[in-house]
């Protein structure tokens, strides 16, 4: 008989290729966010919020954010199913780690939009 | 005839060959990454309020601690980055020989280091 958990894994190659094409968004934004910054004539203030003003740089940020949301949540919850063996912890902290990273990703949106 | 072989799961004894400290590093960097999140969330917010948190900003990350705090930061970020990489080329079935891996996991430890150090001497 197979004994199913409820926070067993149950969807692994979706979240294997998830993992993949979250980290190549993510290489892909760090380079160009990188050879950006090293573009700028200098660091000041003004510089700097005109940097994270501009429509493509945030809309590249909120994707990265997205991915980063993602690829954090299957690498964490990986971790908790390596070393976590009890099913109530385990579903406590996928609980609270969720919980953490969507309070993240909204802060991440704030910061930008400057709320 | 298979000859006994000796087993330690002992992880003070354990002789983990190159890949797989390569391999736990990318864990251990991973983990660290994601509970420092908010911290440097927070001071990404602090660059961007107004001037006068940027100027606290600026001062904050002259500080040598926090200095070496980022440093570390960089140093997750670039092996989890050049681990990542590394992962992306196995499962395209790039590498996958012993010798291959094993050069390919020096890399990895090498160039993470090297690009924290110009990263370092950056910020420094």
């Amino acid at each position: 008989m197979v004994k199913r958990q409820v926070v067993g894994a149950h969807y692994g190659l979706r979240d294997w290729l998830a993992q993949r094409v979250t980290a190549v968004i993510m290489i892909v934004y760090t380079v160009i966010i990188l050879s950006t910054l090293a573009g700028l004539p200098q660091m000041d203030y003004w510089q700097w919020k005109v940097l994270w003003h501009t429509p493509l740089v945030r809309f590249a940020s909120v994707l990265f954010m997205a991915s980063l949301l993602l690829h954090a949540w299957i690498g964490v919850r990986n971790i908790f199913m390596d070393y976590i063996k009890d099913p109530a912890l385990r579903l406590t902290l996928y609980v609270l780690v969720i919980a953490a990273l969507f309070w993240y990703a909204v802060w991440f949106v704030q910061i930008l939009w400057g709320l | 005839m298979s000859r006994p072989r000796p087993k330690y799961l002992n992880l003070i004894q354990i002789r983990l060959p190159l890949p797989g400290v390569v391999s736990i590093l990318h864990r251990v960097s991973g983990a660290a990454l994601f509970l420092l999140l908010p911290f440097l969330l927070a001071l990404f917010e602090l660059s961007l309020e107004s001037p006068r948190t940027f100027g606290f900003f600026k001062s904050l990350a002259s500080h040598w601690s926090v200095k070496l705090i980022l440093t570390g930061v960089v140093w997750a970020y670039l092996h989890h980055l050049c681990a990542g990489i590394r992962h992306l080329a196995l499962d395209l079935d790039y590498g996958t020989e012993l010798a291959m891996a094993r050069a390919s996991s020096w890399a990895v430890l090498a160039v993470s280091v090297a690009l924290t150090l110009v990263v370092g001497a950056l910020i420094w």
